[in-house]
């Protein structure tokens, strides 16, 4: 009995630590991160270190600005694109398609997010951004010739081919996210609806998506928390500059992107630090991103059932 | 009632305005999927159309060469993504599952839940960050870049992956099973290693392919860890090559042959990556009919 009882308590402390491994896991990367960036923040001043905008790592002057509203505007760009996209598509899945076509086309729609980012990057490089450069935003120039985030030269690469790309990359999350919240709903709310006489449009507009609200918004939190990350396509089609973009045309930079760029570059213990503090910033914006909206899809999920 | 008593009825109005609204709503979702598609056709085509010729055998086996030579290849980019894959799925496979296996086994549990949501938040850090990270923990004190780093930065990637997917297939097990061995006398862990484990295997192992394939794209964390290198280095405590680092240092390059190159080895990575993500779905599907 004993030999029994000592077995198995080996056993499932294994398994404990694995899972309170991973645990530990995620607060060494906080911490190890923190510690690194402590320096940079030290001597630039936290506050300062966000809104300056001037980044010279030879002058020691460390300013995350510019990377900061890259990082934020072509996020919010990829949002705008990818989430009617998105729920469209979710829609058309749930509660339009017959399954036989759902599945497949789901099934591509996954496969999407397979393709490595690297690969997006480089199609974004040889083929979105000089496509976008001759024939979009000529084209949005035309048609829009006054407003202000449509000014410069078309250059291709920059933040709206970045957000371009980003609500590509998006788009799967946002997707399968969406479906699983759709999915969440009883039938009987489409069953109401539909006997009182709504057509489909009518069932998705007025009882779905007042219903789903909360999950949709979680979706597109989690999407949001993607695009914040994402590292090589947007480096590869940003533009890489230190400046605040003054157009959607123009190029910028992201937090990422400065990382992927300048880190196995860094010259001096300072400017690795200021690299590291960069990483912070990214690492404790998704982390709250993405707390809240598992919060969001765990109430939609629940909330009916 | 004549046609234009018709037109003038409200209430006839009102169905044709709502019947034309559900008809652009239907055409308007089809729509959608055409356009979210539309990138994947585009993406896998080019990398088809401008990387196919270039891909030979002699392609996949031989190393870098300088610019302007004729010839090179991914050889040595394809054993180092082997060697870096290989050995983080030899760390965080066994560590996944067990996590798996912690997680399916404590369902209500406050221990349970942190593990639960520290994979969750882990899977949404962004690589970048994992690769600062495994940075500080090897780079720094072995005061290079090196394969072990590389290796680190992935299996952090693949850890919560293997972790939440071996929970959920291990939860399918009917509990008959191990209520079974338990049964006949089998310790926990018998019956864990013995019966629940076989009986979760297809879908343990398109956990484990399905992390591998995603680490084998991976570039960002290992832009400062294993960093790259053009020989065949598979010395793991030296910089190693990996396939998509390949791709990218090719195509920010000023040179045609180069690029001409990295689209070749995208099409190889293409291939790898979609084929294990097919192969993971197969065994996940095969499970699903019950």
């Amino acid at each position: 009995m004993t030999r029994r009882v000592t077995s198995d308590t080996a056993f499932q402390g294994v398994l404990v630590f694995a899972g309170v491994g991973g645990l530990a896991l995620l607060g060494g990367i906080a911490w190890v991160v923190g510690t690194m960036s402590e320096d940079a923040f030290r001597h630039v001043g936290f506050w300062r270190f966000l809104v300056g905008t001037t980044w010279d790592p030879v002058a020691g002057e460390f300013g995350a600005w510019p990377a900061l509203l890259g990082t934020l505007l072509t996020s919010a760009l990829a949002l705008v694109l990818a989430l009617p996209l998105g729920f469209a598509v979710a829609v058309f899945l749930n509660e339009v398609a017959p399954a036989r076509l759902a599945s497949p086309l789901s099934a591509l729609v996954d496969l999407l997010a397979a393709v490595p980012s690297v690969i997006y990057g480089l199609w974004g490089l040889f083929v979105l951004a000089p496509a976008v450069r001759d024939h979009v935003q000529p084209a949005l120039q035309a048609v829009l010739p006054d407003l202000p985030f449509f000014r410069g030269p078309p250059l291709g690469v920059g933040v709206l081919c970045a957000g371009v790309l980003l609500a590509v990359m998006v788009l799967p999350v946002v997707t399968s996210v969406a479906r699983e919240v759709l999915r969440a709903l009883p039938d009987s709310f489409r069953e109401a609806a539909l006997a009182l006489g709504a057509t489909r449009f009518e069932v998705v507009r007025r009882v779905l998506f007042p219903a789903a609200r909360s999950g949709l918004l979680g979706a597109g939190v989690l999407g949001l928390g993607r695009a914040l990350g994402e590292t090589m396509a947007v480096t590869m089609v940003i533009g890489n500059r230190h400046d605040v973009p003054d157009s959607l045309f123009a190029p910028g930079y992201t937090l990422a992107a400065v990382i992927a760029n300048e880190f196995s570059e860094a010259f001096s213990p300072l400017y690795l630090s200021a690299l590291a503090g960069l990483a912070a910033v990214l690492m404790g914006t998704t982390l709250i991103l993405n707390a809240g909206a598992r919060l969001l899809v765990l109430h939609a999920r629940g909330r009916w059932s | 009632m004549n046609g234009r008593a018709e037109e003038r009825d409200p209430a006839i109005r009102r169905f044709r305005r709502r019947r034309l609204a559900d008809r652009v709503f239907l055409v308007l979702t089809v729509a959608s999927v055409g356009v979210v598609l539309a990138p994947l056709v585009a993406v896998v085509g080019s990398v088809v159309a401008r990387g196919a010729a270039a891909v030979t055998p002699e392609f996949l086996v031989s190393v870098s060469r300088p610019v302007g030579e004729p010839g090179g290849g991914i050889g040595h980019a394809l054993a180092g993504s082997a060697l870096l894959v290989g050995s983080a799925l030899a760390v965080a496979g066994p560590f996944g599952i067990a996590a798996g296996l912690f997680l399916a086994g404590t369902r209500r549990n406050r221990i349970a839940w942190a593990v639960r949501a520290s994979a969750d938040v882990l899977t949404g850090v962004p690589s970048i960050v994992v690769g600062v990270f495994a940075y500080a923990v090897l780079v720094v004190p072995l005061r290079h870049f090196s394969g072990l780093a590389g290796t680190l930065a992935l299996a952090v990637l693949m850890w919560p992956l293997i972790a939440r997917a071996t929970e959920e297939v291990v939860r399918m097990v009917p509990r008959e099973l191990s209520e079974a061995g338990l049964a006949l006398g089998a310790r926990n862990w018998r019956v864990a290693l013995r019966v629940v484990v076989p009986a979760a295997f297809p879908g343990i192992g398109a956990a484990l392919i399905g992390a591998a394939s995603r680490a084998a794209g991976e570039t960002a964390p290992l832009m400062f860890t294993a960093f790259g290198s053009p020989f065949l280095a598979l010395d793991p405590t030296e910089p190693v090559a990996a396939v998509p680092l390949v791709i990218f240092n090719y195509a920010v390059s000023p040179y045609d042959d180069w690029r001409r190159q990295a689209w070749a080895a995208a099409l190889v990575l293409c291939v790898l990556v979609l084929a294990g993500n097919l192969v993971s779905r197969s065994l996940i599907a095969r499970r699903a009919p019950r």
